[in-house]
């Protein structure tokens, strides 16, 4: 009777819908592993453009890039994990398609928890010493305050939004991430105006009130905007302990980086059914965790 | 006399950088030779050395590389990335990595080469180099000694910091900068030469200073009492086919050498 009922289901269009061109959007998951990619196969598909994205990256940013997304990429490294080298990111980054602000792992970190405090920076030992001060001269070296120190002032990663992908989430926006590494979803999203989430199904919030999957859920629920149900979302990346990385996908999309991705966009980006274009959801089941 | 290959000698000197260490060091290892040398020492003479899985577990053995088999790590403690990036500040940790580059100050290249904004050849990016450097004891394997990777000047791109006090405010090097070994196909070096500077520490067998200094973009110093890297044991070269089971150090090397290579 006039209570509001919060409800942020949506679609991945919906999601991307959300989006302009221009913005700085950070993305969740590491490497080959947990990326949004059913919402990086839709920004693909759209007009959106200069985008700054900011990500521990994988395929989303080879993706990217070889899309002509990027304006300028934040990151410390590109990877996918079993395939240690990203072949789009390469090209595009020797092609110098795009900006880069190419910072240590944990300064990237240390620029999330900056952006999600609502501080200008953090300060750390990571950076000195090195070309990351080089080449990225916005980033100062102050004195310490208190001693004869100094230390790197690693700046806020503002993002407009994030996007990540989860194993369960509710209408709420509550998520548990089946594991194991939860990386640095939530302070992606603590970092960002708006959050937005995939997830392999919707639950009830009954579903959540359980020991174990609390200790998984590090993404509190104001945080999130919008919340679509995409079975096998992370595909070709992997989704632990459900599924494991496409070796074989990722070697043929990584192929396409030198002779052109056009026929890879059109067969699986531009398809209406991209579960049967990628061999069907039992095939992506039967995909084995990664061993490192 | 037990018969060895270079693989197998490079991963026991790669176990030997953690002689002196903490004796519940937080070891890094990335790559083949530093996976099974830190897996050797924790196997020989450093138990209380914490490893991970590889992905997100501390492992309270170390795992075995390649297909498991049925073989299930054995937990001991959870070390996801968040949990990394929040201890490599804390400092008792030891990193031991393959760069693509190093120069005479210890400073490594995993970014790129060429000409920054637009690289000949782009790599991973900086990864955790920068912050491992400056807080951690780091040490290195280089699988191919040659002065394409051991350079004159200074690397393509800096990545992870070395003993270049003009890179630093007031030359003053920060708190956590601690280089100790690199190990190679021909030697091993260390940081024991005045100011830090890159010594020979070791020779392979059946290798000369020279042919080591040949190989070497900037100049290396001697020692006067310079001697060979030591051959592994019979129980060293067990273990390591124990933790190896696939004989992926087979495939370090091309045509995987022997040891011994005057022999």
């Amino acid at each position: 009777m006039g209570y509001p009922v919060i409800d942020k289901r949506m679609s991945v269009a919906d999601i991307v819908d959300q989006l302009e061109s221009g913005m700085t959007i950070g993305i969740g998951g590491w490497g080959g592993r947990r990326k949004p990619m059913a919402l990086i196969r839709e920004i693909v598909k759209s007009d959106l453009k200069d985008l700054t994205i900011a990500a521990y990256g994988g395929c989303d940013v080879g993706m990217l890039a070889s899309a002509r997304k990027i304006k300028k990429l934040i990151f410390g490294f590109v990877s996918l994990d079993v395939i240690p080298l990203e072949a789009h990111f390469r090209r595009a980054r020797s092609a110098g398609e795009f900006e880069v602000m190419e910072v240590d792992e944990g300064m990237f970190q240390l620029g999330l928890k900056a952006a999600a405090q609502r501080l200008d920076f953090l300060p750390c030992l990571a950076g000195l010493g090195t070309d990351v001060l080089t080449h990225n001269p916005d980033i100062k070296v102050m004195k310490s305050p208190y001693s004869d120190d100094h230390y790197v002032a690693m700046p806020a990663i503002k993002l407009d939004v994030a996007l990540c992908h989860v194993s369960e989430a509710d209408q709420l926006g509550n998520s548990f991430i089946g594991g194991p590494d939860v990386f640095f979803d939530e302070w992606f999203c603590r970092a960002a105006d708006k959050s937005f989430l995939t997830t392999e199904k919707i639950v009830e919030t009954s579903a959540f009130d359980d020991d174990h999957k609390i200790m998984r859920m590090p993404i509190e629920r104001n945080l999130i905007t919008g919340v679509a149900e995409v079975p096998f979302g992370a595909h070709p990346t992997s989704n632990g302990p459900d599924y494991g990385i496409d070796v074989a996908h990722l070697k043929a999309y990584s192929a396409t980086a030198k002779e052109g991705w056009e026929g890879y966009v059109s067969e699986f980006i531009e398809t209406d059914d991209y579960l049967k274009s990628v061999g069907g959801a039992d095939h992506i089941g039967s995909l084995p965790l990664p061993v490192f | 006399m037990n018969d060895y290959s270079l693989a197998e000698l490079c991963i026991c000197a790669g176990a030997d950088i953690f002689r002196d260490e903490h004796p519940e060091v937080f070891a890094t290892v990335i790559g083949l030779v530093p996976r099974l040398g830190g897996s050797l020492a924790k196997k020989t003479f450093l138990p209380g050395l914490m490893m991970s899985d590889g992905e997100y577990y501390f492992a309270a053995e170390p795992v075995p590389v390649g297909k498991r088999n049925g073989y299930v790590p054995k937990k001991e403690g959870q070390i996801g990335y968040e949990r990394v990036f929040d201890l490599i500040p804390k400092g008792n940790r030891h990193a031991f990595v393959g760069p693509v580059q190093v120069d005479k100050y210890g400073q490594m290249n995993l970014s790129c080469i060429g000409d920054y904004k637009a690289p000949k050849v782009t790599m991973l990016g900086v990864r955790g180099l920068p912050g491992n450097t400056v807080n951690n004891r780091t040490s290195m394997f280089f699988a191919n000694h040659n002065t394409r990777a051991l350079v004159a000047g200074e690397v393509d791109m800096v990545s992870g910091a070395g003993y270049n006090p003009e890179r630093y405010p007031g030359g003053k090097y920060p708190v956590g900068l601690d280089h100790r070994s690199i190990v190679t196909n021909l030697c091993v070096l260390d940081f024991e030469g005045p100011d830090h500077a890159i010594r020979v520490r070791s020779l392979h067998p059946g290798v000369s200073f020279d042919e080591v200094q040949d190989n070497t973009g900037f100049d290396l110093i001697r020692p006067d009492n310079l001697g060979e890297t030591p051959s592994p044991t019979d129980e060293q070269l067990k273990i390591i086919s124990e933790l190896d089971p696939h004989n992926m150090r087979a495939y370090i090397f091309k045509d995987n050498p022997s040891g011994r290579k005057a022999a």
